[in-house]
């Protein structure tokens, strides 16, 4: 909406590439990585969110639970898809379908692609706000291993509550941001047109996150096989440690994040 | 503390009077009205004539809820840091600290409701709008934890609006980190309620302000996660006068009661007592 008044720089540049819409989709890494897939609907509650695809399928030989926020791919499918931005029921269905990964000792892959949660009157009435905040706290000690991809973009809370996990990864040029640098701008100096000055105090970018051990790993982008040989690895890894020590170690990952690291 | 900051006056119109024996008087936003502070804090911080409910120091609320005397406070010392160089991060906070008199934007400790034992937290309004940064964040961490060992319940007061943008994803991060804290809490069988004062938005409301054992919240006060004025932009209409007002949030089964200012401190020790506390 801002983006020709901008005044682009590199982290800027990232940003705007996350969102181009010629990017892999988390549908497009689905296909690729993971064999028998079967996407189940349904929060259970109230309805059906398409902008998040869930179901079950195989990682190389291990049964899986994968939860992707989708964009769509074209014009239709995108609408279909909400554009990528979850309602409260997206959210739920999450939650309900790694509850479900729990009980069948199946480890759980979040791909998330998203600019934030959706932003409406029925999500707010829903309880957007509570949808995050309980994914968060369930996922604190849900016990099976997990790890989140950022493969697009991270939007804020909307895509925070998939990524509280084992493992943050995010693929090279995805980014990964408290707010966009375009409504940081707004709200700074009343100025969208800054976003692109914002965008590297932001520290977005999947290298500056690591280097602030915020986030685990960088991937190469357009690499499936690639990805997945990590992703099968890191599982048989996490799938090693015993429970206690797998949510003792995810209660540090978050805790060490902020005061006292610096 | 620096030397010039010690004489400051906090910066709220309420929190001041008395000094120099002269009882100001202060307009009320909403009718107009004036009163003199000695009867509006008399009146809980409500406006005698119209009810309005004026912004409560994060201090002031921890006095209103708790035993005279019994608040003994943890970490205050705790100061934020400008990690990511964040332009003009420093200047805001250096004068946040002047304009709130505190090191950051929530206030943390023990104290007792009618003689029962609780930890609490208090966030403040005058500290950048009550954003969570990474020392918020850790200060109720910290308190979330203390209260687990020991067994204490939480009373957290919520007033924000969200994550801390000059600290990018660190700020984020805290959702997850406060969220696991509650978690914890929470699995060694201990209550926590949380009371959601006006406003509780963004990253706040989307972590530990919606996850209390009991969740209440003071008549009015707007709860939501996305900014209004966004969600209007986004939707080209205008919103519903209602919409993410405490009254409106309890109809859609978000919150269990609203319990205004003098009903508040007596509400919550019925809660403890009732848990036996």
């Amino acid at each position: 909406m801002f983006k020709n008044t901008v005044n682009t720089t590199d982290d800027y540049a990232i940003v705007l590439e996350a969102r181009s819409d010629k990017r892999l989709t988390a549908s497009d890494y689905i296909d690729s990585m993971i064999t028998d897939f079967t996407e189940f609907s349904g929060d259970r509650l109230f309805g059906d969110d398409k902008a998040v695809v869930a179901g079950i399928g195989f990682l190389g030989k291990m049964p899986i639970t994968v939860i992707g926020i989708e964009k769509g791919k074209n014009t239709e499918s995108r609408i279909l898809h909400n554009f990528g931005s979850a309602h409260p029921e997206g959210y739920r269905k999450a939650l309900r379908l790694m509850k479900q990964a729990e009980k069948f000792g199946r480890p759980v892959l979040c791909l998330v692609d998203t600019a934030g949660a959706f932003c409406g009157i029925d999500a707010e009435e829903r309880g957007q706000g509570r949808a995050i905040a309980e994914n968060l706290y369930e996922m604190a000690d849900l016990k099976t291993p997990m790890i989140s991809v950022v493969i697009g973009e991270g939007g804020s809370g909307g895509a925070l509550a998939l990524c509280h996990t084992d493992r943050i990864w995010m693929i090279e040029d995805a980014y990964f941001s408290v707010v966009s640098p375009e409504s940081c701008a707004n709200i700074l100096w009343k100025d969208p047109g800054r976003a692109g000055e914002v965008a590297g105090a932001l520290n977005l970018t999947a290298d500056k996150l690591y280097k602030l051990g915020l986030i685990d790993k960088i991937c190469r982008k357009n690499k499936m096989k690639e990805l997945s040989e990590e992703l099968k690895k890191e599982f048989e890894y996490l799938g090693t440690l015993k429970t206690e020590e797998l949510l003792e170690e995810r209660y540090l990952k978050f805790r060490r994040a902020g005061y006292r690291s610096y | 503390m620096e030397l010039k900051r010690l004489f400051l006056k906090a910066n709220n119109e309420l929190e001041n009077s008395g000094q120099g024996g002269k009882d100001r008087k202060v307009t009320c936003r909403k009718c107009q009205k004036k009163n003199t502070v000695t009867k509006i804090r008399n009146n809980n911080f409500v406006c005698p004539d119209c009810g309005h409910y004026f912004q409560v120091r994060a201090r002031r609320r921890i006095l209103m809820l708790t035993d005279r005397r019994s608040f003994i406070e943890m970490n205050r010392d705790m100061k934020s840091v400008n990690v990511l160089g964040f332009p003009e991060y420093d200047d805001k906070l250096r004068s946040a600290m002047d304009k709130s008199r505190e090191n950051e934007g929530v206030i943390c400790g023990e104290a007792q409701v009618d003689g029962h034992k609780i930890c609490i937290f208090s966030m403040d309004s005058n500290f950048m709008m009550g954003s969570m940064g990474a020392v918020v964040g850790e200060k109720i961490t910290s308190l979330f934890e203390y209260a687990t060992v020991r067994n204490l319940p939480v009373l957290g007061i919520t007033v924000s609006g969200g994550a801390r943008m000059q600290e990018g994803m660190i700020s984020l991060m805290q959702m997850s980190k406060v969220s696991a804290a509650v978690k914890r809490h929470s699995n060694a069988g201990n209550l926590y309620i949380t009371l959601l004062t006006n406003p509780t938005t963004g990253g706040v409301d989307a972590s530990f302000a919606m996850l209390g054992d009991i969740t209440l919240a003071e008549p009015g006060a707007r709860i939501g996660f996305a900014g209004p004025r966004v969600i209007e932009k986004s939707l080209n209409r205008s919103l519903p006068k209602d919409f993410q007002k405490a009254e409106r949030v309890l109809e859609c089964g978000f919150i269990d009661a609203i319990v205004t200012r003098s009903e508040q401190k007596t509400y919550i020790a019925k809660l403890l007592k009732i848990h036996g506390m």
